[in-house]
């Protein structure tokens, strides 16, 4: 089946345009440029960057460490949010804002149930697969209450979500009674930390299995084609048969999924909460991912892996900001440059400027013969 | 008399019998404000009853209300802006440093805020008017960008010292017939400071500018329909770049009016701001959609939400995050108000 969604003029083969001309249209081409390009600084300024040795951890276990290792293992919250948020940026053509705010609400139930009435737990209290099943439940309700005011009352969907940003972290405290719960057992942390004689950081393994899961759902269902669908014309694809309310609630839920997931390796790294803290500012980063890897922030088409690819730069970008000092409070900054300067590369205007300024000889040079 | 104009005539009287949605929301959003604070004046009593409660309200939101009215001519042209809270911090942080270690006076700091205030505002207006960026991602980047720079401007917080700013600072400016006599039996006149004035006046000058002037009009036209304000000869990108300026350049002014206010720079200060701006615009009957709203509803949006708030402290939920869970219900109920307003107009 061909998919009505994809824009004919991008499928027109050029055959006269040159390699890199061809190179520059493709949707990932922005991300992995701007990866080689951080790997390039990287390789000139220090190539110590790259190296990764095996080091004791405070267990005593052997794992692997380095920067390398710490951009796949930081990044894994980043690239499930990611891959959500460019479902939720496909269907409605907005973004959630309020993705921190609940995983700090993921992060508080999870922490709740499995601390159950002690504020200081030593050992798990209940079922960590249960406790975190809790914490996708609460997450999905707190999606499909998003989704519910986009799809169904027509709120914008930065404006929709602006609520539970405000609210969110305020509930998540609310849920323990503004306590901070802290759970010593060890066996919470190996989601967040590393499995006992495995060197590699679970968090890589949890973000593998979440991008094969959604590999095999928009390979073997219609979410994908439908998500599109309805972001490019919700009224023609209801004429088609779709329900776009349904969709655009169901891409607000699976987002919640993601934001649960997130949370949980967010809180197990640490087996604590700040509530205040958590996942500051990981919305601004979310929503970068997902423009970087060339999807338009007005919905429509998408393209998943450029997400994923996208929240990796940005790790990338931060862990090699900080090998130079950057304090954290300033990051910030340096990154809004990075979002301005990209989003003005990728406007319409621009573009064409461009491209006109490109053509402009070659028009001159047919007009004088 | 010709049929045509009988019955445009007719058309017109009853464009006039019924309500515009300005004025629908501006009465419900002023209704609200009264029912509620005259209930907590009834059932609670205690503080409420005195005017100097009421003025506190004025004193505490000088900045807010400032800050709302901007976003309010953002909301009106279409757009939104979610910098301004950033920028107010950005604005008592620059103006603390240099008050306290650069020997600056008043008149700088006005300077400074202004200065601050046009330079995101020209940035982010030409951003979203003229390359078509969305505002909310320029916007939120702004905010990054204000919060990035506050800490590098300092980490620390800066108590200012410095006693002309002082001075100012202090100043009340009493008013008459609502002081109330204390325990001792003192008379205690009310009062309001040097900030609520200059808030004041800004919410009477951009009343008058959107219902009066020409670029008042052309906000409302924008806002309720690009392409037909196009073809009225209204320019549409200047418009909308203008409310951006003026949308900044207010959050610049809020920022000097915090900075009157708590006396410090400090980089939580105006946390949530934009936040609390966006609800007092909604809760003043601003449509999210553009082209429609008014400044005084606003006003009335920003004394609502604040009255909420005290309602909620005084019955003893103190905690904050109480606060922060008041206002996301609030701002909920009256988007779904809104959008329920919207939605059945549209079938008719």
């Amino acid at each position: 089946m061909t998919t009505p969604v994809k824009d004919p003029q991008a499928r027109v083969e050029r055959p006269d345009e040159s390699l890199w001309k061809r190179l520059t249209r493709q949707q990932l081409f922005i991300p992995v440029a701007a990866l080689a390009l951080l790997v390039l600084f990287n390789l000139i300024a220090d190539p110590s960057f790259f190296a990764v040795s095996m080091k004791e951890n405070s267990l005593g276990n052997p794992v692997l460490s380095g920067n390398i290792i710490s951009v796949l293992d930081n990044a894994s919250e980043l690239v499930i949010l990611a891959i959500g948020m460019t479902l939720v940026t496909a269907s409605s053509g907005g973004q959630d804002i309020s993705v921190g705010a609940t995983m700090a609400i993921a992060g508080s139930v999870i922490l709740r149930m499995v601390c159950g009435s002690q504020v200081t737990a030593d050992t798990m209290q209940m079922n960590l697969i249960l406790a975190v099943l809790i914490g996708i439940a609460a997450t999905m309700c707190f999606g499909a209450f998003n989704g519910a005011l986009v799809a169904y009352f027509n709120i914008q969907p930065m404006v929709a979500t602006l609520i539970m940003y405000t609210a969110g972290r305020s509930i998540a405290a609310w849920i323990n009674n503004n306590q901070l719960p802290i759970i010593n057992d060890l066996s919470f942390k190996y989601a967040g930390t590393f499995l006992p004689g495995i060197p590699v950081p679970t968090p890589i393994f949890i973000t593998a299995l979440v991008i094969l899961i959604f590999w095999l759902v928009l390979k073997f269902t219609t979410l994908g084609l439908y998500t599109q669908a309805v972001g490019i014309n919700p009224s023609s694809s209801r004429l088609n048969g779709l329900d776009p309310k349904l969709i655009k609630l169901l891409t607000y839920v699976i987002l919640g999924v993601c934001v649960a997931v997130a949370g949980f390796i967010r809180v197990s790294r640490s087996g604590s909460i700040n509530y205040s803290r958590i996942a500051e500012n990981i919305e601004m980063d979310a929503i970068l991912a997902v423009a970087l890897g060339g999807n338009a922030l007005s919905g429509g088409k998408f393209n998943i892996y450029g997400s994923i690819l996208g929240a990796y730069v940005i790790q990338f970008l931060t862990t090699t900001l900080y090998k130079y000092e950057v304090p954290s409070t300033a990051l910030p900054a340096y990154k809004a440059v990075v979002v301005i300067l990209l989003v003005v590369l990728s406007a319409p205007v621009v573009r064409e400027k461009l491209s006109r300024v490109k053509k402009a000889p070659v028009k001159a040079a047919k007009e004088v013969s | 008399m010709p049929k045509g104009i009988a019955v445009d005539k007719q058309k017109r009287l009853k464009a006039h019998a019924a309500m515009s949605d300005t004025d629908l929301l501006l009465t419900i959003t002023i209704v609200v404000f009264f029912l509620l604070y005259l209930s907590a004046v009834f059932f609670l009593g205690g503080s409420f009853t005195k005017p100097q409660n009421f003025l506190n309200i004025l004193n505490n939101n000088a900045s807010l209300i400032v800050l709302s009215c901007g976003m309010s001519i953002v909301m009106i042209t279409g757009g939104i802006d979610i910098s301004v809270g950033a920028v107010t911090c950005l604005v008592c942080m620059t103006s603390a440093v240099n008050l306290e270690r650069q020997g600056g006076n008043i008149l700088t700091v006005i300077l400074i805020g202004l200065g601050i205030g046009l330079a995101f505002g020209v940035v982010q207006g030409f951003l979203v008017a003229h390359l078509g960026i969305q505002p909310f991602i320029i916007s939120l980047a702004g905010m990054f960008f204000a919060k990035g720079m506050t800490t590098i401007v300092s980490k620390e917080p800066v108590r200012v010292t410095n006693e002309g700013f002082l001075a100012v600072k202090d100043a009340r400016i009493t008013v008459p017939g609502l002081g109330a006599p204390n325990k001792l039996g003192v008379y205690i006149p009310a009062y309001v400071e040097v900030g609520v004035i200059v808030a004041l006046v800004v919410v009477v000058l951009l009343f008058c500018m959107l219902r009066w002037t020409k670029l008042g009009r052309a906000f409302y036209a924008v806002g309720g329909n690009n392409q037909s304000a196009n073809m009225l000869g209204i320019n549409v990108r200047r418009t909308k770049f203008l409310a951006h300026v003026l949308c900044s350049v207010l959050a610049g002014l809020g920022g000097i009016l915090y900075f009157l206010h708590v006396g410090s720079g400090d980089v939580a200060n105006g946390a949530g701001d934009e936040m609390n701006a966006i609800a007092s615009s909604i809760i003043g009957g601003t449509l999210l959609t553009g082209g429609v709203g008014n400044v005084v509803g606003t006003f009335f949006g920003v004394l609502s939400l604040n009255t909420i708030k005290r309602i909620v402290s005084s019955l003893g939920f103190d905690e904050a995050w109480w606060s922060n869970i008041t206002v996301a219900a609030m701002l909920c109920l009256f988007l779904v108000i809104q959008s329920i307003v919207l939605l059945r107009k549209n079938k008719k």
